[in-house]
Formats: C-alpha cells, sequence, structure tokens
C-alpha cells in the first residue's frame, strides 16, 4: 500500500473549559491521496473545522490534541513546534478561510501580502516574487492583476477577495489545500467561478485538496471522495459516486433528502430530520444519532457502531440503508 | 376578483452616497420600480445576488426603511402614506423574520418576555389572557410550553428562529417579510423552519415576502418569484412557471450555478462570469448585458421594457429582456426594411 500524503489516526481533540474538558473530535481517522479532494461535511459543530485547524496546529488555546497521529509527507503534525510548522504552512500546506476579509490584512495592499510569503518561503528577490504574484493572481482569474496588486482587501469584492487567499495559499505550490467554507459567504454565481478555479488549480499544481463545507451539492461537483462528520465522529466515508448513489449511514441519507434542490415536480413538505445535534457535554451513549434516527432501535442506543465496509463505503451504523 | 392584500406599485428607493458640504454625492438606485401583487397565504421569493438590493426592498415594503416613490398597499390601506401614528398602528399587520435570530433576541430576556413584548405594546387580548396566547405561539412553532422561562441562548440556531417567527405571529399580522430567515441555519433544522413557514402562511392567510439568495429554497415555499438584478425587477412569474420555463438569461444563469448534489452530473461551465456592477455606476441598456451570454447590439443602447408572456392565469409572467420583446423587434425589423 502506497503511503498516502495526509494520514490521520485516531485524532481526538479536547476544550478546556469551565464545565470540564468537552470532547469536539472523536478518534477521527483518514488518509488523503496526493492530487486528490476530499470533502468533509457536516453541520456546524460537528468537528469539521476543529479537525481542519488541527491538521494546521491552529487549535485556539484551550483545545488540544489528546490522542492520535496527524502524518503529513511522514512526519507526525501533532508532534512539531510552533517554529517547525510555521516553516511548514503557506509552503507545504496552506488552508483558506471562509471569510478573506478576517484573514487578509486590512492595512496591507493585496499584492504585498503574497509577496511576502514567496520572500519567507522561497527566499525570492522582491522583483522576482512580485512577478510570481502577478502571474498566480492572473492564475485565479482575476483580470488586470497588475493593477489589483495595488489594491487594499476592502477595496475588492467578497469574490475578489477569496481569490486573493487562494493565490496566496497556492503560490508555493503546496502538497496539501485546506479549504474551510471557501465559498459558503459568497454569491452562488461566483461559487461557481471561485470553485471551479480551486479545482483547475489543484489539478495543474498537484495538490491535494481538504475542503470542508456543509453543501453537499459542493461536494458533489468538486470533491473524489467525501467523509460525512457528525457530533465530533466519522459516520461515513465513500467516494462521491458511491456516497450519493447510495447512502449508508441514516444521517447522510436524511440529509442527502433534506438538501433543497430544484425539482421539475416540488415536494409538498420537505422531508426533515427531527431534532436537533446533542450538546458535546451531554453526548448519549450508543449511536450519537440514534435520538433523531427514524430506523434506531435498541443496540443502537446501547453499544456504539464502528466505522465498517459496506460496498464501496465505510459507515459506523447497525442498520445501514440500501441493506433492507 | 377580490383586490390582493399587498399591492406594491412603481416602488423606488435611492441613496445619496457620499455626498458632502458642496457636492451632492452620487445616486444609488437601490431599488427601482418594483411592482408586484400578492394575495392572502401566498408568498412571494426574492432572489438575487448579495447587493441587488432585495434586502431594501423588503425593509421598504415595511417602511424601516421610508420609500423615495411609489405606494404600497396592504389591505386596501397605503401604507406609504400613513402618517407616524397611523403608521404605529399598521406596524401590527406587518413584521418582519430577521436572518439571525442571535442578533434579534435580546439575551437578557426570557421567550415569554419576547413574545409578550408586541401583545402589550399593541394591547392584543386581555391582560390576563396574553400568557395564555404565549404558550398557543410556542405550540404553533413548534416549542414546548416549558420554553417560555429559558433565555435566547439556551436554544439552538433553529429553535431560536422559531422564537423569531413566533414574535412575528403574536400580532396576528397579515404581511411577514422574512429577510434570509433560514440561511444561517444548517440543513437538517433548514428543512424544518421552512416546512413551519409553509404551513404559518396558508393556515393564517399571511402574506409573505420571503427574501433569499436560494432559489431551491425559494422554490418550497413561494408561489410567485420575482428576480432582482440591480435594484430592478427583471423577472417576476408564477413559481412553477419560473423553474420551468426562466425567461431572462440572469435567471437561468444563477439557476445553473446552483450546485447540485450529483456527481452524475457533468459539471457545468461557470454559468456567469464577472461580478455584479457597481450599482452606483450600473451599465446603461439593460443592467445585465456586460454578463449577459445572448446578448445583443441593442441591449447596451436601450433599457428593456417589461413584457407580459404568455397566459399564466392570476400572476402575470413578467421579462424585462429584449429577447422577449417580440413587438418591438418587429417592429424594429419593419422599420428598417422601408
Amino acid at each position: 500500500m502506497t503511503s498516502a500524503l495526509l494520514e490521520v489516526e485516531d485524532l481526538s481533540i479536547e476544550f478546556a473549559t469551565e464545565a470540564g474538558p468537552l470532547r469536539a473530535v472523536e478518534q477521527v481517522s483518514f488518509r488523503l491521496e496526493a492530487g486528490r479532494t476530499l470533502g468533509l461535511v457536516g453541520e456546524s459543530g460537528c468537528g469539521k473545522s476543529v479537525t481542519s485547524l488541527a491538521l494546521m496546529g491552529l487549535l485556539p488555546g484551550n483545545g488540544r490534541i489528546v490522542t492520535g497521529r496527524i502524518l503529513f509527507e511522514g512526519t507526525d503534525l501533532a508532534t512539531l513546534d510552533q517554529a517547525a510548522l510555521r516553516r511548514l504552512r503557506g509552503r507545504r500546506l496552506s488552508m483558506i478561510f471562509q471569510e478573506p476579509m478576517t484573514a487578509l490584512n486590512p492595512v496591507y495592499r493585496a499584492g504585498d501580502q503574497i509577496v511576502e510569503v514567496l520572500r519567507r518561503h522561497e527566499g525570492l528577490s522582491r522583483r522576482a516574487a512580485l512577478d510570481r504574484a502577478i502571474e498566480m493572481l492572473a492564475r485565479v482569474g482575476i483580470a488586470a492583476p497588475e493593477q489589483r496588486m495595488v489594491d487594499f482587501p476592502h477595496q475588492m469584492s467578497g469574490g475578489m477577495r477569496q481569490r486573493i487567499m487562494i493565490a496566496m495559499a497556492l503560490v508555493c505550490r503546496p502538497r496539501l489545500l485546506i479549504a474551510d467554507e471557501p465559498t459558503t459567504a459568497l454569491d452562488v454565481t461566483t461559487q461557481a467561478q471561485v470553485l471551479a478555479e480551486i479545482s483547475q488549480l489543484a489539478a495543474e499544481l498537484d495538490t491535494a485538496v481538504l475542503l470542508i463545507t456543509h453543501d453537499l451539492g459542493v461536494v458533489a461537483e468538486t470533491c473524489d471522495e467525501v467523509m460525512v462528520m457528525y457530533a465530533g465522529q466519522v459516520v461515513e466515508q465513500a467516494p462521491v459516486g458511491a456516497l450519493f448513489a447510495q447512502p449508508r449511514h441514516r444521517y447522510t441519507e436524511g440529509l442527502l433528502a433534506s438538501i433543497p434542490r430544484i425539482r421539475k415536480q416540488p415536494l409538498e413538505r420537505l422531508p426533515v430530520i427531527p431534532g436537533t445535534v446533542p450538546e458535546l457535554s451531554a453526548m448519549p451513549t450508543g449511536c450519537r444519532f440514534a435520538a433523531r434516527c427514524p430506523q434506531a432501535q435498541a443496540d443502537c442506543r446501547a453499544r456504539t457502531p464502528e466505522l465498517r465496509m459496506l460496498g464501496r463505503s465505510r459507515s459506523a451504523c447497525f442498520h445501514p440503508a440500501g441493506e433492507e | 376578483m377580490s383586490a390582493p392584500l399587498l399591492r406594491v406599485e412603481g416602488l423606488t428607493r435611492h441613496f445619496r452616497v457620499g455626498g458632502g458640504l458642496f457636492h451632492r454625492g452620487r445616486l444609488l438606485r437601490a431599488v427601482e420600480q418594483v411592482s408586484f401583487e400578492l394575495e392572502a397565504g401566498q408568498a412571494f421569493g426574492l432572489v438575487g445576488e448579495s447587493g441587488c438590493g432585495k434586502s431594501t426592498l423588503g425593509r421598504t415594503l415595511l417602511r424601516l426603511i421610508e420609500p423615495t416613490a411609489g405606494r404600497v398597499q396592504l389591505d386596501g390601506v397605503d401604507i406609504t402614506a400613513l402618517d407616524a401614528a397611523g403608521l404605529k398602528r399598521a406596524r401590527k399587520h406587518m413584521q418582519m423574520i430577521f436572518q439571525d435570530p442571535y442578533a434579534s433576541l435580546s439575551p437578557r430576556r426570557t421567550v415569554e418576555q419576547i413574545l409578550r413584548e408586541p401583545l402589550d405594546l399593541h394591547r392584543i387580548g386581555a391582560t390576563d389572557t396574553r400568557s395564555r396566547r404565549v404558550s398557543e405561539l410556542l405550540d404553533i412553532v413548534g416549542l414546548r410550553a416549558s420554553d417560555r422561562r429559558r433565555y435566547p441562548h439556551e436554544f439552538s440556531g433553529g429553535q431560536r428562529q422559531r422564537i423569531g417567527i413566533a414574535r412575528a405571529l403574536a400580532v396576528e399580522p397579515k404581511l411577514i417579510v422574512a429577510d434570509e430567515a433560514v440561511s444561517a441555519l444548517d440543513v437538517s433544522v433548514q428543512s424544518q423552519v421552512l416546512n413551519l413557514l409553509a404551513d404559518l402562511k396558508r393556515e393564517f392567510g399571511i402574506a409573505l415576502v420571503f427574501i433569499s439568495h436560494d432559489l431551491a429554497v425559494v422554490q418550497h415555499v413561494c408561489d410567485q418569484v420575482g428576480v432582482m438584478y440591480l435594484g430592478q425587477l427583471v423577472e417576476t412569474a408564477p413559481v412553477d412557471r419560473l423553474f420551468c420555463h426562466p425567461a431572462h438569461p440572469y435567471t437561468r444563469a444563477l439557476m445553473a450555478s446552483i450546485p447540485e448534489p450529483d456527481p452524475a452530473r457533468a459539471r457545468p461551465e461557470a454559468a456567469l462570469s464577472g461580478e455584479l456592477p457597481s450599482p452606483l455606476a450600473p451599465p446603461p441598456g439593460c443592467p445585465f448585458h456586460p454578463r449577459c451570454r445572448v446578448a445583443v447590439p441593442k441591449c447596451a443602447e436601450r433599457v428593456p421594457r417589461t413584457i407580459e408572456l404568455g397566459p399564466t392565469g392570476p400572476t402575470p409572467h413578467r421579462v424585462r429582456c429584449h429577447l422577449h420583446d417580440v413587438e418591438r423587434s418587429n417592429h424594429e425589423q419593419a422599420l428598417s426594411e422601408t
């Protein structure tokens, strides 16, 4: 078996709070091959963003990795100190966020922020860095890149700012790009453009992408594989085609059904998943989805289901869909 | 036929931007000549990209923003002509639901206090029956009667949005404007709230103006849809008609941009290039022409008029696009041939 670019094993993350430790991520394992795109989906609070922050070594002060390894190009990122992580971030792995306005420095011109990345990581001269930055802006679909170089972030639209972020993240040709809801704040029309640019550039640079999103439509259009998280745990992992053709976990099934989509014959009522996600402080024993699951039986509440192979998917469900 | 509950005619709102002591600034046409009608128990969906003016329009309908021109009639009353006292009385009949229930509910008040305030303010029901009304409202939106003593932070996002809906319903309004009311919610919860809104408008005969950037969501709640671009309604139609036969190139592009949860579908080319132009300097002619794939020279020269397409029952299908202006095209052709 070839070694993957990124291999996460048994990752658990806790946050220290006044009410005691809260476990936000529980035994998450996955692998991502070079050049592939993995979608990480789930609703707010499911642990998808916390997982991605842990990969970058960017957990907030009260968060810590309790167990697990994050093997990136053979190095365990969980054991590295901040200085070592800083040398990797922006060069070997980089990240883009939902709101580019908070990620970009408002008092520096967009171009200077990209130039800084290049000078720091690749030791380029200012002239060479400028040329590379302009070339990169053109590649992310920015018209008149020379002019945009001297603009400040607030002078740009949301889509333009996100393109600047993408240019900055990819300018050093990282092996891994973590994109946390990169298009959630954008209009659908801009979203379509930005997603297309991320996909195309990642393919050209052979960069693997971990795409975190709540939108299964975005996953279907951009990812090779997908991982569904619920209440801190991975509940299903599958190639994109397999997941959408036959979701196995009952949560995935419910999630897919409840997406509002344009239909020739609109439904009288949208299917819903009843109830809400359990609180981190009051996780039930057994399957965490059982209380909302139409198929739940006694065993679901008694024991925690493990991920197991079923067709081309792995799912953590005692009574998976498509088996009856 | 009875008069519609809500009639909007030529509603317009302009803002002066960047004016100072010695110059008047530039004119921003946020809402330009918007007209539509809405029956009781029906919903009008308002869609468009951010900055298209849909939220300004929603607020102008309720006179939370004063219109520059045009009229809004609710149940025969001209809202735009009311004085301050009249407007305050009319507020009882028109309510709003906001996007962010975290920001629009006071964190220091219990649910009971939040729901009682509009009842007390508008003196609805005898004092001793108001408490019962609170229980009723909670029941209607699917919360428990015991939730009345809790504070907003004790609820999830979806439940908080239910509190916002209950507050809007407290005064038994005729018109509710919901501005991105489900946009902040997770998918599984979003569909619960959408179903609730669809039920409420039917059950209580409320006219609902549903503002959203998400066309798929609009299809599930609304009976009519209006598509906005740079302050104008470029297309309005009954909902099934719009989704089966979208007429405006912008509407088609919006629909094509929605990511489909179906990996087998070939990924479409980005349906629309470029971004919304600045509303301070809208393009001449049809405002959409610089991004339009099927634009012809006259699109840059002349503002398209509103065309009515085909018989569609009580609600017309209107579009502002030169390509559908067959009559005018024929006329022009005739002129050029002579």
